[in-house]
């Protein structure tokens, strides 16, 4: 694994009005990384996802992308945001357009790719997430996993550089988590550079390099998996374990 | 109900003039209102001031000032013409004024399809990379459009039977209400049968409008 870095955050600090949401934060994720942030409710994790492709913006410090700053606005933040994947707890997909229109929307309209060659990636991939016999249904005739399946896919259409997961699976009945989870797995064996905000332990230790924690808007601990879960050094990790694991 | 058909020719030119007033007006109210309302919702304050200035100015004036301006500010007083014939002239200042009027309530009806819209479908497209206005036209529009689509119906009613109010205002176009007080003015036409057939051949234009834009908006409807 190479160690360039692709994302880059140095001393963020976000506010929402008098909250001050990220407080200094720096963290460094490397071509193929996976890291997975956790941390309690409110401490600012999707705030940090979303400060990546610039859904909010930040008040001091930088971002970088493959080395670049974040652009402010305009064609070239447009660029930034087809490298850069994101996934959302809600799924958000068009609920207007057919799965596969969700999947070529982006790569017909932002790579200018042509619609058939768009087409035919787009069934590869819903080959890949396992829902090729649902290319044509519209999303609120799929269940939750498969919905965010289909997610996954159209953030893949993009050939982002990295993905985001903002709580992928939270919105999810118990049964569909695995569903999702194992494509994320298969996703993260295979390379793709990824930071999930996520409470599964299991996936955590299974597929991440490292373990973000998160409390207050900032970044208390990081480790690798096995570390954190085993002994966080930390009485705020610790404690945020223990109420996690009693569930 | 005789003298009425004896005269159906100029009911039905009447009734033509409506259509056609109804038709045009439809057209560009409806083009002039998504573009006021994607002025509305866009991120240059002057633009948003613009139009909400607008909508909020023409929307509170009566439909008779609106058409007053155009017929005898513009068309009159500035002698503006549209047309080398009279009847043609005032034919598309009326559908100037009934246009200008009407893409207010379109603007309305829109946003408050918009307001309906989670921001999350924003959010995945802009995470696509697509722009702002990429992000109105293939998502937004769309999706506000198939929750409007009754209350748009509602407002196509109401245009037809505003072209009534064209031939009032100064502009005297020759629809359906125009001949129908013509043939009163004439004595050709006793007033009770002619005015019962004049007012069923609105709701003949106004139910199938109705109908059709329920039809439709169950068709079309998005679930989520
Ligand atoms: N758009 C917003 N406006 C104001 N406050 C916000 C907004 N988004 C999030 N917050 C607040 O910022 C804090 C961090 O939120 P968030 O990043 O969503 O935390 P987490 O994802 O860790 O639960 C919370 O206190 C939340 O209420
Ligand atoms: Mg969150």
């Amino acid at each position: 694994m190479t160690a360039t870095p692709l994302v880059v955050l140095e001393n963020v600090n976000k506010h929402f009005g008098e909250l001050h949401v990220l407080r200094d934060i720096n963290l460094s994720v490397n071509a193929g990384e996976v890291v997975v942030i956790i941390g309690p409710s409110g401490s600012g994790k999707s705030t940090l996802c979303r400060t990546i492709n610039r859904l909010e913006t930040i008040d001091s410090g930088r971002i970088l992308v493959n080395g670049q700053p974040l652009p402010a606005e305009g064609r070239a933040l447009a660029r930034l945001r087809s490298d850069v994947g994101m996934v959302f707890q809600s799924f958000n997909l068009f609920s207007h357009m057919t799965v596969l229109e969700n999947i070529t929307l982006g790569p017909t309209k932002v790579l200018k790719i042509p619609r058939a060659q768009a087409t035919l990636r787009g069934l590869e991939l819903l080959e890949r997430v396992r829902i090729a016999d649902q290319a044509h249904k519209y999303p609120a005739q799929l269940s939750g996993g498969q919905q965010q399946r289909v997610a996954i896919a159209r953030a893949l259409a993009m050939n982002p550089k990295v993905l985001l997961f903002d709580e992928p699976t939270s919105a999810l009945d118990p049964e569909m988590v695995q569903e999702v989870l194992d494509v994320m797995t298969d996703l993260a064996r295979e390379g793709m550079t990824m930071i999930v905000v996520t409470h599964e332990m299991g996936f955590a230790r299974r597929a991440a390099d490292r373990v973000v924690f998160m409390a207050d808007g900032q970044i208390v601990e990081e480790n690798t998996p096995n570390e954190f879960f085993t002994n966080p050094r930390t009485d705020r990790a610790r404690d945020f374990l223990s109420k996690i694991l009693t569930h | 109900m005789e003298a009425f058909f004896t005269n159906i020719d100029k009911v039905i030119d009447g009734f033509s003039w409506t259509v056609r007033l109804a038709l045009f007006s439809a057209l560009f109210s409806f083009i002039l209102g998504v573009i006021l309302t994607a002025m509305r919702v866009s991120p240059i304050g002057l633009l948003r001031g613009v139009s909400t200035v607008y909508v909020e100015t023409v929307r509170n004036s009566p439909l008779t000032l609106v058409l007053l301006f155009c017929g005898l500010g513009l068309n009159s007083a500035l002698g503006l013409s549209l047309a080398d014939s009279v009847a043609w002239d005032v034919f598309w200042w009326a559908v100037i004024g009934l246009s200008a009027y009407t893409a207010c309530f379109v603007s309305e009806t829109l946003r408050s399809g918009i307001n309906t819209i989670p921001v999350g479908q924003a959010e995945a497209a802009r995470s696509l990379g697509l722009t702002f206005t990429q992000i109105l036209r293939l998502i937004i529009i769309p999706q506000a459009l198939r929750t409007v689509i009754g209350p748009l119906g509602s407002v196509l009613i109401a245009l037809i039977k505003n072209t009534t109010v064209a031939s009032v205002a100064g502009l005297g176009v020759q629809e359906a209400s125009r001949q129908m007080k013509l043939m009163f003015d004439q004595g050709i036409a006793p007033v009770l049968p002619t005015f019962v057939g004049f007012a069923i051949g609105f709701l003949v234009l106004t139910l199938p409008v109705g109908y059709f834009f329920s039809w439709l908006s169950k068709r079309m409807a998005v679930v989520r």
